[in-house]
C-alpha cells in the first residue's frame, strides 16, 4: 500500500434513501473528498448534511448508489469485510453490551478482532490508563455515566490499533468534562501513534483543532481545507461590541441578528461577537445599532468562517423571534420559581442534595452540569413529575406538592428527546397537544395558527414528525409546549446534537420569549450557550456548586494563570475543584447511570 | 487453518458474550425457564377436555329403595354432582338456567314397572356443547348400567337383561385428556420460547445499537447467527427438559417411545423455532413488534392448527393444507406418537425429515437475510 495515498478517497459518491410515502432523499449528491494518513480530519455540517451516511458508507454498512469510495486502498462496495477487518468504527450510539462489565466488553472486542494474549497484556493497561476506566473494570457497562460509556466505546474500537478510525459524533450528549477527556485521548492517538482519524462533530471548537475540515451541507461538500483557511474567510469582518450599561448582551445580540447583513452574532463573555457581511447597502442599519458602543476588531475564528460558508450556500435559516399573543401578567421581578432545600433520594442514592435557587419572571436560567449531576431530576420535580423527598418548591406561586395540576397548567415542558408522536403528522401533533391542554373551539384554532406561523411549521404540516429533520422537530416540540401560553418554559437539553444554525435560531426565539415575560429554565451541554442566560447554576453530584450571572460565575473561577476564563473553563474548574474536595474528604462522587 | 481458528475464536467470544447476557438478564431466563413452567402448569391443570363433576338433577318422583340406590351410585361417581329434586318442573327450571347439565328422571311408577320388567328412566341433557352432551350421555348410561348390574347380582330379577356398557379407549385408558394435551403442550412451549428468544435478542441488538458496532469488526454474519443460536438452543433444551419432566411426573403421561427419539426430534424442532425467530428479527428491528409477530406467526398457528387441540383429519381441506406448512404439525405428530404410542417409525421418519428440511431452509433463509448492512 502506498503510504502517501489518502486513507479514504470518495469520488462522485452518491447515496439516496427512499421512503415509502415520499420522494427519495438525496443524502449524498456526488461528493468527492479525502482523509489523509496520520491526520485528524473533521466532518462538520448541519443536521441532515450526510455525515452519518458517509461514515456508514465508509464502514461498509451501506452501499453507495454511484461513484467510488476507497478505504485503505480497498473498494468498500466490493469488499466491505476487508475494510471492516482493518478499521475501527464508533457509531453515534456506541452499542455497549450493558449486561457485560467494562473488562468483558473489552474482552469481547479483543476476541472478535483476534488480539493475542501477549498483545492484550500490553494493550489493556494502556487503554485503561488512557480512558481512566481502570477502577471500573468490574462495573457493568450499563451503570457507567454517559461520558464513561463513550470512553469505553472508544477503547473497544481501539483494542487493536485500527488503520483508520471512524468516529461518528463521539461527543454528542457528553458533558464538557468528559468531552475534553475524550478529545485529549483522540488527539493523543493521532499525535503519538500516528493514527488516522475521521470524525464528525457538531462542536466547531473541536473541528478547529483538526488538521483538515470537510464541511458538508445537504449532501454536498462546501469546503475541504485546513481550519485557518476557513477562519480566514471571515478576516476583517469579526468584531466584538460591548453593550451599554442599560442593555444586556443578549438584547444587543438579538438586535444585531435581526439586521440583514449580519452573518453571525453570539454573546461572548458579557459582550457580543459578530461577523459583518459583504453588502454595503445594509451597513448603515448595523452602524445605527452599534452607535455609541465600543467596538473592536478581532481575529477570525473557525466558527466565523464556517458561518460565512453556510450563509453563502444555505438559504438563510430563519432567525425569527417569537411574539407572544397575550402579555404575561405580574411584575417582571417576581420570583416565579422558588426552590429551597430541595432533596430527592432514590433509595440510598441522593440525586438532588438540598439545592436552593430562585428564578425571576422573564429570566433565562440555566442548569449546567455533567451527566448524572441531577439536572433532569430537578427538572422533573419542578414540573411536578417527581415528588421531592423534602424541601420547598413553589412554581408560578403554587406549591407543586399540594397543587401540582394548577401549577402544571402554567408551565410548558420540552423533554430531552422531544416527546412528539412520531407516526402523527405535524398538524396532528399540534392538535393533540392542544386537546391535551384543554384548548377548544376558536381559541384552539387561534393557538394552532399562531404556533404554525411563529415557528414556521407551515411547509411541512402534513409530514410525519418522525421523519422531520432535527431542527424542525425542535421547533415543533417548542411550539407544542407553548400552545397553552405557559408562563414558564422548561427545556431539557434542547440543543443536544443540534447544528450551529439550528442552535442560533433556537436561542433567538428563547431570547424573544424571555423579553416578553416568559420565564425560561434550560439545561445544556454547550457552555457558550450559558452566555445567553441571565443566571446559571452549575450542578454536580446533586449539589449546586456555583450560581449567579454568567459574568459572576466566570469571575469566581478566574485564577492568576487564567484571568479571563471562558464559561467552559469556569465550568470545568468548578466541577473539578468540588470533586477533588469530595475525594479528599473521602466521599467519592457517585456516578449515576 | 488459521482462518478457521480465528473463526472459532470469534464464535466462542460471541457465545460467551450471549451466555453472560442470559445469566445476567432475567428476561431471557424468564422466557426460557419460567415461561415453560408457567405454561405447562397453567395449561396442564387448567386446560382439560375431561368432563368431571357434572351437575345433574335427579328427579325422584316417589322415593324407593331402588331409586335411592341409583342416587347413591351417582353421588359416589367422580363424574357427577347430583342434586336430588322431587318434581320435574323444578329440574327443568334448573336446566334452563344451565345450573345443571342434565336431568335423570325416575318416574313415580318406576318400582312397579321394574317388577314388570319394562322400567324406564328419562334422561335429558343440555345439548349446548354437543361433545360434552355426548360424554354425559355415556356417563349416565354407564352409571345406570352399573346400577342395574348390581341389582341383578343381588338377585332382584329384572326381566330384560341389563345392557352392559364397557368402553375401552385406545392410548388413553384412563380417559385422561392430559395424555393427549401434555405432549401438544410441549410443542407450544418449545415454539414460543424458541421463536421468542432469538427474535427478541436480535431485535434488542438492533434497538440498542450494539449490532452496528459489532458489524464493523472481522465478524461474519454466519458467526453472528451461530453465536445467537447456540446459547439459546441450550436454554430452550432446559425448557424442554422441564416440560418432559413435568409431563412424566406431574401429569403421569407415559413415555412409550425411546428417549433419544424424543430428544432428537425436539432438538430439530428447537432449531426450527430458533430459525423462525432469527428470520423475523432480520426483518423487524423492534423488540415489541418482533415479539408480537413471533406470537402471531408461531404460537397461534401451533395452538390452533397443529393438531394439538383439534384432530386435523376432521378439519376442512384448506386448513389441512395450511397445516402442512406449520412445523408444529410435524412435531405434534412426533410427540404424540413417541409419548403415547411408541416408536412407530412410519410416523417418526417422515415427520422428522419434514422438520429437518424446514430447519435447513430456515438456516439458509436467515443466512441470506442476515447481511452486514443497515439497509
Amino acid at each position: 500500500m502506498n503510504a502517501a495515498a489518502p486513507a479514504l478517497i470518495a469520488q462522485q459518491l452518491c447515496k439516496q434513501f427512499r421512503r415509502k410515502d415520499e420522494a427519495a432523499v438525496q443524502a449524498l449528491a456526488g461528493i468527492s473528498l479525502e482523509a489523509r494518513h496520520g491526520e485528524l480530519t473533521a466532518l462538520v455540517g448541519p443536521d441532515g448534511a450526510g455525515k452519518t451516511t458517509l461514515m456508514r458508507l465508509a464502514a461498509g454498512l451501506l452501499r453507495a448508489d454511484d461513484g467510488s469510495l476507497t478505504v485503505l486502498g480497498v473498494d468498500v462496495g466490493s469488499d466491505p469485510q476487508q475494510v471492516q477487518d482493518r478499521i475501527g468504527y464508533m457509531p453515534q450510539r456506541f452499542g455497549l453490551y450493558e449486561d457485560l462489565t467494562v473488562a468483558e466488553n473489552l474482552e469481547l472486542y479483543a476476541d472478535l478482532r483476534g488480539v493475542s494474549a501477549a498483545e492484550r497484556a500490553k494493550r489493556y493497561p494502556a487503554l485503561m490508563e488512557m480512558t481512566a476506566l481502570g477502577p471500573f473494570r468490574t462495573r457493568l457497562a450499563g451503570q457507567l455515566s454517559g461520558g464513561m460509556k463513550q470512553k469505553l466505546g472508544l477503547a473497544c474500537t481501539l483494542v487493536r490499533s485500527p488503520e483508520l478510525l471512524l468516529l461518528d459524533e463521539p461527543t454528542v450528549g457528553v458533558d464538557p468534562l468528559s468531552r475534553r477527556e475524550l478529545w485529549e485521548i483522540v488527539r493523543g492517538l493521532v499525535a503519538d501513534q500516528g493514527l488516522t482519524v475521521l470524525l464528525s462533530t457538531a462542536y466547531l471548537d473541536e473541528a478547529e483543532r483538526c488538521s483538515r475540515v470537510i464541511l458538508l451541507h445537504q449532501g454536498k461538500v462546501l469546503s475541504q481545507s485546513a481550519p485557518p483557511e476557513v477562519a480566514g474567510l471571515a478576516s476583517g469582518r469579526c468584531f466584538v461590541a460591548t453593550p451599554s450599561a442599560q442593555q444586556s448582551a443578549r438584547a444587543l445580540q438579538a438586535r444585531l441578528l435581526d439586521q440583514a447583513d449580519i452573518i453571525d452574532a453570539v454573546p461572548d463573555g458579557g459582550r457580543v461577537r459578530f461577523v459583518r457581511g459583504t453588502g454595503a447597502a445594509a451597513a448603515g442599519a448595523i452602524d445605527d445599532v452599534l452607535r455609541g458602543l465600543a467596538v473592536e476588531a478581532v481575529a477570525p475564528r473557525f466558527e466565523d468562517g464556517f458561518m460565512m460558508l453556510l450563509r453563502a450556500h444555505a438559504n438563510r435559516e430563519p432567525l425569527q423571534a417569537v411574539l407572544v399573543t397575550r402579555p404575561i401578567a405580574g411584575r417582571p421581578d417576581d420570583a416565579v420559581v422558588q426552590v429551597q432545600q430541595l432533596l430527592k433520594k432514590f433509595g440510598a442514592f441522593t440525586a438532588v442534595d438540598r439545592i436552593s435557587f430562585e428564578v425571576r419572571r422573564g429570566e433565562i436560567f440555566a442548569l449546567l452540569g455533567p451527566n448524572g449531576a441531577g439536572k433532569t431530576t430537578t427538572f422533573r420535580m419542578l414540573c411536578g413529575l417527581l415528588t421531592p423527598s423534602a424541601g420547598q418548591l413553589r412554581v408560578a406561586g403554587a406549591d407543586v406538592r399540594s397543587a401540582p395540576a394548577s401549577a402544571r397548567s402554567r408551565l410548558g415542558y420540552v423533554a430531552q428527546k422531544f416527546a412528539l408522536y412520531g407516526p402523527l403528522s405535524v398538524i396532528e401533533n399540534l392538535e393533540f397537544f392542544a386537546s391535551a391542554y384543554g384548548l377548544r373551539g376558536q381559541r384552539r384554532r387561534e393557538r394552532i395558527a399562531w404556533a404554525t406561523q411563529q415557528f414556521e411549521l407551515a411547509d411541512q404540516l402534513r409530514a410525519m414528525s418522525a421523519q422531520l429533520p432535527g431542527g424542525y422537530k425542535q421547533r415543533l416540540a417548542m411550539a407544542a409546549a407553548l400552545l397553552h401560553e405557559p408562563e414558564i418554559l422548561f427545556l431539557d437539553e434542547p440543543t443536544s446534537g443540534a447544528d450551529p444554525l439550528a442552535r442560533r435560531a433556537f436561542w433567538r426565539r428563547i431570547s424573544a420569549l424571555a423579553d416578553q415575560g416568559v420565564t425560561i429554565i434550560v439545561t445544556t451541554h454547550f457552555m457558550q450557550e450559558a452566555e445567553y442566560c441571565d443566571r446559571v447554576a452549575i450542578m454536580d453530584s446533586g449539589q449546586v456548586l456555583s450560581q449567579g450571572s454568567p459574568a459572576e460565575v466566570r469571575q469566581r473561577a478566574s485564577t492568576l494563570a487564567r484571568p479571563e476564563p471562558s464559561m467552559e473553563d469556569a465550568f470545568i474548574a468548578v466541577v473539578e475543584q468540588a470533586r477533588s474536595r469530595a475525594n479528599a474528604s473521602g466521599t467519592a462522587p457517585p456516578v449515576a447511570a | 487453518m488459521k482462518a478457521w481458528g480465528s473463526k472459532l475464536r470469534r464464535i466462542r467470544a460471541l457465545v460467551w458474550k450471549e451466555t453472560h447476557q442470559v445469566v445476567r438478564d432475567p428476561s431471557s431466563i424468564a422466557i426460557g425457564v419460567v415461561l415453560p413452567l408457567i405454561l405447562i402448569l397453567l395449561f396442564g391443570y387448567g386446560l382439560s377436555l375431561d368432563v368431571r363433576n357434572v351437575p345433574i338433577a335427579l328427579v325422584i318422583e316417589q322415593p324407593s329403595a331402588e331409586a335411592m340406590e341409583l342416587v347413591a351410585g351417582f353421588q359416589l361417581s367422580p363424574y357427577f354432582q347430583p342434586r336430588v329434586l322431587r318434581s320435574m318442573p323444578a329440574a327443568q327450571q334448573q336446566l334452563l338456567e344451565h345450573s345443571v347439565d342434565g336431568i335423570v328422571r325416575i318416574p313415580a311408577d318406576y318400582s312397579r314397572h321394574l317388577g314388570a320388567g319394562d322400567a324406564q328412566l328419562q334422561l335429558i341433557v343440555h345439548g349446548g356443547d354437543a361433545n360434552r352432551a355426548r360424554i354425559i350421555q355415556g356417563y349416565v348410561g354407564g352409571a345406570v348400567g352399573a346400577w342395574s348390574a348390581r341389582q341383578q347380582a343381588q338377585g332382584r330379577a329384572i326381566a330384560s337383561a341389563p345392557v352392559k356398557l364397557q368402553t375401552r379407549l385406545w392410548f388413553n385408558e384412563a380417559d385422561d385428556s392430559s395424555y393427549f394435551l401434555v405432549p401438544g403442550l410441549v410443542v407450544l412451549v418449545m415454539t414460543l420460547i424458541g421463536g421468542l428468544l432469538t427474535a427478541m435478542v436480535m431485535a434488542r441488538e438492533w434497538e440498542r445499537g450494539t449490532l452496528e458496532a459489532l458489524l464493523v469488526t472481522p465478524v461474519r454474519s454466519d458467526e453472528i447467527l451461530l453465536g445467537k443460536t447456540l446459547p439459546y438452543f441450550l436454554l430452550a433444551l432446559v425448557g424442554f427438559a422441564l416440560c418432559v419432566l413435568s409431563a412424566r411426573y406431574l401429569f403421569h403421561v407415559p413415555l412409550r417411545g425411546a428417549l433419544w427419539v424424543l430428544l432428537g426430534a425436539s432438538m430439530l424442532y428447537v432449531l426450527v423455532a430458533l430459525g423462525i425467530g432469527l428470520l423475523i428479527s432480520a426483518w423487524v428491528k423492534n423488540q415489541l413488534v418482533a415479539s408480537q409477530l413471533t406470537m402471531l406467526v408461531t404460537f397461534m398457528p401451533a395452538f390452533m392448527l397443529s393438531g394439538f387441540l383439534f384432530d386435523l383429519r376432521s378439519t376442512p381441506l384448506v386448513v389441512q393444507l395450511i397445516s402442512y406448512a406449520l412445523p408444529a404439525r410435524y412435531y405434534v405428530a412426533l410427540l404424540q406418537t413417541v409419548f403415547l404410542a411408541g416408536d412407530v417409525w412410519s410416523v417418526i421418519v417422515p415427520n422428522t425429515l419434514a422438520l429437518a428440511g424446514m430447519a435447513a431452509a430456515l438456516a439458509l433463509g436467515s443466512r441470506v437475510a442476515m447481511r452486514k448492512t443497515l439497509e
